[in-house]
């Protein structure tokens, strides 16, 4: 459908070393898959209930939530307190 | 101290007693609930069906959690509101709760299928949590099942009986499935899917009687007599606010409970918020009746807030649903459809009347089997979407629509013939973003 875009593969790379998983709420219907698959049993759905990004340090960011989700809740946000990797 | 009372243990009451709780300490909240299984997400039964997520997943709220709210439940069955004394009976019985404020979120329940044979063992819905568990344990692999009815929910039970092995014939009264909502290309593409998927579409066809094998459902006669042997069959025909309660105690009804921006009912101290509410909606100028499940949270918080006595107003927002047609995401926003669907009698789960008012207008369109875009323009703004297949204009669009952006400045590149409609988007975007980066 899209000749272009901005997904090449190396800025989807940044947004995993760099990113947050950031909730949109108006799109979630609490089902938890998200929760369910996380490796680390952060309670992901709760974020996406309080619409507050997953900030905490153990995320490993494996996208395992971003990617599961049925309805694109989830996605990877450049976190505003100074991205360690930066260029 | 004020009394809240709240019947109903679903989103819309959970939403309204948290946002009672942020405004008032003090404030005692009890919660009547019907169902055994409490608050669970009920479009996550779907997901159960199918496997994708075990049962225990469901639920968003422990007891710690309700403690923590300070929520005190009954597990009971509302049977009367007394508005003169400010009463609710508890399962028709002696037992009553006093309230200052009461709020209805009952929802909505699943339509009975109305025909010879109907309360057999072995016809099911989905609806409740114990709906689910009887269903998975009546769906055998190898065994058949037929599936008759519209919308998502029919769709979600033909694929997750499929998931599990079943060999599943989806009966459907219409040409095509979801016609009131989906243009015939898009009702293509699903059906497609659902007959590589080994799914049997049996169009222009009514379920006239369910046939009985040693008291248990053993097949289904169609309207044309053809016989289809099977274990179960599942419906999923529309659903119905569940507004008994309201009527009864005088409460202003159409087909849901009437309310006000601030959820309240034409009775001072009694709201409403959820699938049983039904809400004005400033875009089509019409009550209108949904759902959806944010949607019934919204609604919820503004119950919760009138009740503490605090100002606001409820807007309806664009109605959005992200769901999967036989396998393949799809985003719903605005007004996409129009016209009469004889599978459902009326709105389904995760379905909103607000789809249907799709004008007479123009449509940009672009995709095939897998990726599919579907635009509704109106003079200055993008109506209603329908996104198949790849997200990434899902949640541009829903913002798009909502705010509403002014699209003029790309309208009539999206009208022209074989237009590349997904990248004049995506640029739009881009460059919106750019300049207002914040508003993304
Ligand atoms: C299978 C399925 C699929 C769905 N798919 C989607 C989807 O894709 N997207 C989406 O947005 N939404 C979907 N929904 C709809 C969504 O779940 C509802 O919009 C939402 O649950 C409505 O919340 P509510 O609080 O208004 O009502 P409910 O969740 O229906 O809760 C109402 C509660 O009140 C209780 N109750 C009723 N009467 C009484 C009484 N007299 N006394 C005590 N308790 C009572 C009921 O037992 C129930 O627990 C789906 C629902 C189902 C069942």
């Amino acid at each position: 459908m899209f000749k272009k875009w901005f997904t090449s593969e190396s800025t989807r790379r940044a947004a995993l070393f760099e990113g947050q998983v950031t909730p949109d709420s108006s799109r979630c219907v609490q089902c938890g898959i998200c929760t369910y698959n996380c490796p680390i049993a952060i309670d992901v759905r709760r974020h996406a209930w309080t619409g507050q990004p997953v900030t905490r340090s153990e995320c490993l960011t494996c996208g395992d939530c971003v990617q599961r989700c049925p309805r694109g809740v989830l996605r990877f946000e450049r976190s505003e307190l100074g991205s360690p990797r930066k260029a | 101290m004020t009394r809240h009372l709240l019947i109903g243990s679903g989103v819309a009451a959970v939403a309204a007693a948290e946002t009672i709780r942020k405004m008032d300490e003090q404030a005692v909240i009890e919660l009547i609930a019907q169902d055994p299984a409490g608050y669970y997400s009920r479009p996550g039964l779907a997901y159960v069906l199918s496997g994708e997520v075990n049962e225990k997943m469901l639920f968003p709220f422990s007891a710690d959690d309700f403690r923590r709210l300070g929520v005190r439940l009954h597990s009971a069955r509302a049977t009367r509101i007394l508005p003169a004394q400010k009463m609710v009976e508890l399962d028709g019985g002696s037992t009553r709760l006093a309230y200052d404020r009461l709020l209805i979120a009952t929802g909505a329940r699943a339509i009975r299928l109305n025909v010879p044979g109907a309360d057999l063992e072995g016809v099911f819905k989905l609806d409740t949590m114990e709906d689910a568990r009887r269903l998975i344990r009546a769906a055998r692999p190898g065994r058949s099942a037929v599936v008759t009815g519209g919308g998502i929910t029919a769709l979600e039970l033909a694929e997750g009986l499929a998931a599990r092995q079943m060999n599943v014939h989806y009966v459907l009264r219409g040409e095509r499935y979801w016609p009131g909502v989906l243009e015939e290309s898009e009702s293509r593409i699903v059906e497609n899917h659902l007959q590589r998927m080994g799914i049997r579409l049996h169009h222009k066809q009514e379920v006239a009687e369910v046939l009985a094998n040693r008291g248990k459902v053993g097949g289904v006669r169609l309207k044309s007599g053809e016989q289809i042997p099977c274990d179960l069959l599942a419906f999923a025909i529309g659903i119905e606010p569940q507004a008994e309660l309201a009527r009864e105690a005088g409460i202003q009804c159409d087909r849901g409970i009437l309310v006000d921006a601030q959820m309240q009912t034409n009775l001072p101290g009694i709201y409403a918020a959820g699938d049983v509410a039904q809400v004005y909606d400033e875009t089509t100028g019409q009550y209108v009746l949904d759902s959806l499940w944010p949607e019934a949270r919204e609604q919820g918080r503004m119950a919760g807030r009138s009740m503490a006595g605090k100002a606001g107003a409820y807007h309806k927002t664009i109605p959005i649903n992200v769901t999967r047609l036989a396998g393949l995401t799809t985003t719903i926003i605005g007004r996409v459809g129009k016209g009469h669907d004889a599978d459902l009698l009326q709105i389904a789960r995760g379905d909103s009347e607000t789809w249907r008012q799709m004008p007479d207008t123009l449509m940009a369109q672009t995709g095939f089997e897998v990726n599919h875009l579907r635009l509704v323009l109106g003079a200055d703004h993008i109506l209603g979407a329908l996104v198949m297949g790849d997200q990434r204009l899902s949640s541009p669009l829903q913002k798009i629509i909502s705010r509403p952006v002014d699209i003029r400045p790309i309208r009539a590149r999206l009208l022209e013939p074989g237009a590349p409609i997904a990248d004049i988007l995506a640029d739009f975007w881009n460059e919106l973003q750019t300049s207002s980066p914040t508003e993304g």
